[in-house]
């Protein structure tokens, strides 16, 4: 990259930073006032913890031998000592519990935020973005923003008025001592930044090596039922050995280094205690009867060295999670950004109940512009007809389904429902008459009744069961360890895929829709099972409007019309018989599967 | 815990010379105020410069001792740490290799991938929490307090009762906050795996038109969760407060109590300095106390759970079995075998009673879940029978020693898998003596003579983990090569291993099957009956229960089950979807 351009670069990632920072502001709207609070709470606490020692050095300067000790003054002092330690304990508390308030009150709402933005979230987003990479942004990303952002503030703002007053009150007292502070503080942060910078390069080593290890793990381990058959155990045993040892030689050093900064600070921190320590001494004693500085004070400063450099690394610390915090709110930002699919139009008419009529006028689409899918596809299905759409994988088939369900929408002309151009229908009222199975069957983590019931939730037990027995699926049912209650683990959870697609089958036929769409519905049901369930299907088909999606082509060769796809084309359209008859692709990809086998 | 010290044994000097250090480096920690007081008590009021200076020194000298000592410390204790994870990490990965296919489903794959990874990590840092801060700490409370009884006995008291206070309130809370963490993480949890399913059933979501119920159960979740973690929240908000409350409580005793005793003499100032100090650091000691309490509670959580794995049983037993005569000649003999699953109450194939000649083809079928595989597993001895016994060549499997009837059997899995390597490392498994020359017969044979041709770099062409470079049909052609690579073999068995493989790919594959080099016994397992209606028989499993043994056109004729899936693939399909 040239110079110019990381400049303009940089520019740009500074005024998108900024357009956060103020996105953020405003996002903390209604809790501005808390904000306010908590920051006063955290001022007050840290001034509070700052005039104790003060404190506590008057105290000393008030005992200073038999007969010099003013006890009258140190029950004074000592009650001044405990209201300020009972005020910053209370605006302590007060503060951790707003900025509770405030972080957890804002993961809600964004989360409630996020989700309410997904479900309108057009497919097309969906599609394009991975379902681990959404989950990390709404549950990660939430998290380490509002931590970072209100913690990492509140941090910042308490340790910079934590520095700022132990100056103010050093310099004040005796700035001679307070600049042997000044002086060699630094030295504590050069030599943190130093061991930093250092241990990043080991780290990023040991992380490196650590994955490569947890590859090897995950591949070995995970099929180890091969590495077993071929007798492979001691020559995974020397590879793993083999990375194992470089990963404890780099482990090692970045573990011991990482582990010398503490001492290293405290080394710091002690030689500025034993400079503060002998200065002020020195100071003292008197000269020529006048002592300049007392115990007392030296009791006080002693204190204020032994906190000073803490606040500085802490400072440091929040910077890098500012920032991080500003990504991860970016991140969250570009979802919540994305556009929704727009409403109904307020003219949409409510489809009550389908007459079977499907039509489709010069329908194109693509999913992106640079690569067209669909061209100028014309379809008349009338009330009952089965409509069949084959090809290799790959072609294009699940998009007709995805245009027919309004998951998308066509670029250009149109589809009409019941003669009713369906971007003039709702949503809502469109999908309730299309019923669905598809190959990539879902199930929701809850009981097997209630994944049944998706479609009628008043179902009585007699319709569900009567439904289960249609989908052949009854019978495993019942072996379930509760039967119909038994409660699925997330994506269906031990059930065989061919289990879960019985179960999707079922559900449509507990309350069959005027039309239906099966992409692969059976595709994981063995060939005798589906021979079994063609009744109960073609008794589910009988009268509706129907799309099939298959690769067996056994399964569709009934269809009234069969659209052959290939490459996000249709090349062919007609009856199998006319289709055979054409010798063309559907000739083709039909002969190819009765090929003799040798 | 047993299993698990004597991987720190060898790190033994380490693990006393890094407390040992990190105890002296306390110890100079806790004379500074000493010093100091001397200081104060002598060198002001004397007006003695000089002393002031020689003490002056001291400190440094203690500051240098101290970070001396502590790096020494921070070393070996890394040192101990990485080592003792080092070698836990080998025995376990040594452990797991040795366990037999039972032993890996009852502890689950990715069950075992987190005990290598993250548990063993989680322990790596215990074991060096543990060296460096769990004696200091302590050692740093308890030696302030002994200190202040050295300074002054009569104000001691303080620490007494402030020291037992604080470790009440720091452990109160902490231990009340666990549990309840652990519930704020499993209603986290919830609003993940909400999420998630939200977004993989996305279409079925809302073909059903069910956003506004999936929002409900959303934020039922989300709400559940933020009202345990405020309440959690409301419990650790007191920690600072109230301790911090504590420390200045005890600093105002110290001070009365020290004006009085300063006034009649039996105490000076700088003992009252040095009592003030030691209660300061005895609160910085213990909040980092309870830090490491934490650690190292999550470092003995994950450490019963490697040693869990580590106390499971190793690999299976052999069996002094004489051979059986009866079954002499034959390749492979089923016993009325069965087998049924660790944890399963019904078995997966039972009465199982056939024999196979040496280099027969057999083919099996039968619908998903008829137990096609269990049956050839029991051949190499992946499982045990549970009923009856499988002969291989005359004589029992489990009385075969270890290695040498895997020796016999070549597996071509179901799931075609590779490793990370090249082509040439993956088809070595089969036999690490191959020449180059047998490695392209098995590739010729095996269909994937073109595409590794293509290849650059053919034998030497990488593979990427878990094989993820090349396709599925690749991939079962490559996993068929390894195995036929396996001369030693005169068993081989194809578990559903073309089902990615074209139809005129799996028709060359057949033919090639037929004239394999060597004429081994072939077991043939598919759902097809194209692919093995040339065996020379075939079984017909049901529901685990053989239904069918013969050829082709013997169980066309005479199984109606064979019949069944047969024409389910062969004739028209009618009316189904």
């Amino acid at each position: 990259m040239s110079r110019q351009k990381q400049k303009k670069q940089n520019q740009k990632n500074r005024r998108g930073q900024a357009a956060t920072v103020r996105r953020v502001l405003r996002l903390l709207g209604s809790y501005r006032p808390l904000l306010v609070l908590s920051l006063f709470c955290a001022a007050v606490a840290s001034l509070l913890n700052l005039a104790i020692p003060l404190l506590v050095g008057n105290a000393i300067d008030r005992m200073l031998g038999p007969g010099a000790t003013d006890l009258p003054g140190v029950l004074r002092i000592a009650l001044a000592i405990g209201g300020c330690a009972l005020a910053a304990a209370l605006a302590q508390w007060l503060m951790n519990v707003l900025n509770n308030r405030m972080t957890f009150g804002l993961v809600y709402r964004l989360r409630r935020e996020a989700f309410g933005h997904l479900q309108q979230l057009p497919l097309s987003y969906l599609d394009s973005h991975s379902v681990g990479d959404v989950v990390s942004r709404m549950m990660t990303d939430v998290d380490q923003f509002t931590d970072g952002l209100l913690l990492g503030f509140n941090q910042f703002f308490t340790g910079l008025l934590t520095i700022i007053g132990t100056l103010v009150i050093m310099l004040t007292i005796k700035p001679e001592i307070a600049l042997v502070v000044i002086l060699i503080t630094p030295l504590s942060l050069f030599a943190a930044s130093f061991i930093a910078r250092r241990t990043y390069a080991m780290f990023r080593r040991q992380s490196e090596t650590r994955a490569e290890q947890t590859a090897m793990v995950d591949e070995y381990i995970g099929n180890h039922k091969v590495v077993a058959a071929f007798g492979q155990e001691d020559e995974a045993q020397a590879r793993f050995d083999e990375i194992n040892n470089r990963l404890t030689r780099c482990s090692l050093r970045a573990t011991f280094y990482s582990s010398i900064t503490n001492p290293v600070t405290r080394f710091v921190n002690n030689l500025v205690y034993a400079g503060v320590a002998v200065t002020g001494a020195l100071l003292c004693i008197p000269v020529g009867g006048v002592s300049s500085f007392t115990v007392g004070r030296l009791t006080s400063f002693l204190s204020y060295a032994n906190q000073y450099t803490k606040p500085f690394n802490e400072i440091s610390g929040v910077l890098a999670e500012l920032q991080n915090a500003l990504a991860c709110a970016a991140r969250l930002f570009e979802i919540l950004d994305e556009p929704t699919v727009p409403p109904d139009a307020p003219d949409a008419r409510v489809l009550e109940k389908a007459d079977g009529n499907v039509a489709l006028r010069n329908v194109a689409f693509s999913y992106s512009p640079d690569r067209e899918l669909i061209r100028d596809l014309n379809l008349t299905v009338r009330p009952g007809q089965r409509v069949a759409i084959v090809g290799p994988t790959g072609c294009g088939k699940t998009t007709v389904i995805n245009l027919l369900m309004r998951f998308y929408d066509v670029n250009s002309g149109l589809i009409a429902v019941s003669g009713t151009d369906i971007r003039g229908i709702t949503r809502d009222s469109l999908r309730a008459n299309w019923g669905m199975v598809l190959q990539e069957t879902w199930l929701r983590a809850a009981t097997v009744r209630e994944n049944l019931c998706m479609g009628k939730p008043d179902a009585t037990d007699e319709e569900i069961v009567a439904a289960a027995k249609a989908a052949h699926a009854h019978s495993f049912i019942c072996q379930l360890p509760k039967g119909y209650d038994t409660v699925l683990g997330e994506g269906g959870g031990a059930l065989s895929q061919g289990q879960k697609q019985l179960l999707c089958i079922a559900r449509v036929m507990l309350c069959p829709p005027p039309m239906l769409i099966l992409d692969e519905a059976t595709s994981s049901i063995d060939t005798r099972m589906e021979l079994k369930i063609q009744n109960a299907f073609a008794k589910l088909m009988q009268g509706r409007t129907c799309f099939l999606v298959a690769h067996r082509l056994s399964t569709i060769e009934s269809a009234d019309v069969i659209l052959v796809m290939r490459d996000g084309k249709i090349v062919e359209q007609g009856s199998h018989a006319e289709l055979l008859a054409r010798q063309g692709f559907y000739c083709h990809l039909y002969n190819s599967q009765f090929d003799p086998a040798d | 815990m047993k299993k698990l010290l004597p991987f720190l044994k060898p790190y033994t000097k380490e693990s006393i010379i890094s407390p040992l250090f990190k105890l002296f480096e306390a110890g100079f920690d806790l004379l500074v105020p000493i010093v100091v007081k001397r200081m104060m008590d002598e060198g002001i009021p004397a007006g003695d410069r000089a002393q002031i200076w020689r003490l002056c020194g001291v400190l440094a000298l203690f500051a240098l001792a101290g970070i001396a000592c502590s790096l020494t410390a921070q070393y070996f204790a890394a040192r101990a740490a990485v080592g003792f994870g080092a070698g836990l990490r080998s025995a376990l990965f040594r452990q797991i290799q040795g366990f037999s296919y039972e032993q890996t489903d009852k502890a689950g794959t990715s069950t075992l991938i987190t005990r290598m990874t993250a548990d063993i990590n989680q322990m790596q840092t215990g074991v060096n929490m543990t060296l460096r801060l769990l004696l200091r700490s302590p050692i740093i409370v308890f030696g302030a307090m002994i200190l202040a009884f050295t300074v002054n006995a009569s104000c001691a008291w303080v620490f007494v009762v402030v020291i037992p206070l604080l470790a009440a309130v720091v452990f109160g809370i902490m231990l009340a906050g666990i549990p309840l963490y652990r519930r704020v993480q499993q209603n986290l949890d919830r609003v993940t795996s909400i999420t998630r399913e939200n977004l993989n059933g996305v279409r079925v979501i809302r073909a059903f038109r069910k956003e506004r119920e999936e929002t409900d159960r959303f934020e039922q979740a989300n709400a559940a969760h933020n009202r345990i973690q405020n309440h959690v929240g409301r419990i650790s908000a007191l920690l600072n407060p109230v301790t911090m409350l504590i420390v200045n409580g005890g600093l105002i005793a110290l001070l009365l109590s020290g004006a009085v005793r300063v006034e009649g003499g039996s105490m000076t100032t700088g003992d009252v300095f040095a009592l003030t100090n030691y209660m300061s650091q005895i609160l910085v000691e213990l909040v980092k106390f309870a830090d490491v309490i934490i650690t190292v509670n999550k470092a003995l959580a994950c450490a019963s759970r490697v040693e869990s794995v580590l106390d499971m049983p190793v690999g299976m037993e052999v069996l002094d079995i004489p051979a059986d005569p009866s079954a002499a000649g034959s390749a492979v003999c089923f016993r009325d075998a069965g087998l049924t699953y660790a944890g399963n109450a019904a078995p997966s194939v039972s009465g199982i009673d056939f024999t196979v000649r040496p280099g027969e083809t057999v083919g099996i079928i039968g619908s998903t879940g008829s137990g096609k595989t269990s049956v050839v597993n029991l051949i190499p001895r992946f499982y045990d029978a549970t009923e009856g016994a499988v002969l291989v060549n005359g004589r029992d499997v489990r009385s075969y020693p270890p290695g040498e009837l895997r020796d016999r059997v070549a597996v071509v899995p179901q799931k075609a898998v590779l490793f990370r390597g090249t082509v040439r490392s993956n088809l070595l498994w089969g036999n690490g003596n191959a020449t180059d020359e047998e490695l392209w017969q098995a590739l010729e044979l095996a269909q994937a003579k073109d595409f590794i041709q293509q290849k650059p770099g053919g034998l030497d062409a990488p593979v990427s983990q878990n094989g993820r470079n090349f396709s599925g049909g690749q991939r079962q052609r490559l996993c068929i090569a390894r195995a036929l690579v396996r001369s030693s073999a005169d068993i081989l068995i194809l578990d559903d291993s073309s089902s990615a493989l074209d139809y005129a790919t799996d028709a060359a594959l057949r033919a090639a099957l037929r004239h394999l080099p060597g004429k081994p016994t072939v077991f043939l397992i598919s759902q097809r009956t194209a692919s093995i209606q040339h065996a020379d028989r075939i079984l017909v499993l049901e529901e685990g229960r053989p239904v069918g043994l013969g050829s082709h056109a013997e169980l066309l004729e005479g199984c109606p089950v064979y019949r069944e899936i047969y024409e389910s693939q062969f004739r028209k399909g009618g009316e189904s979807a």
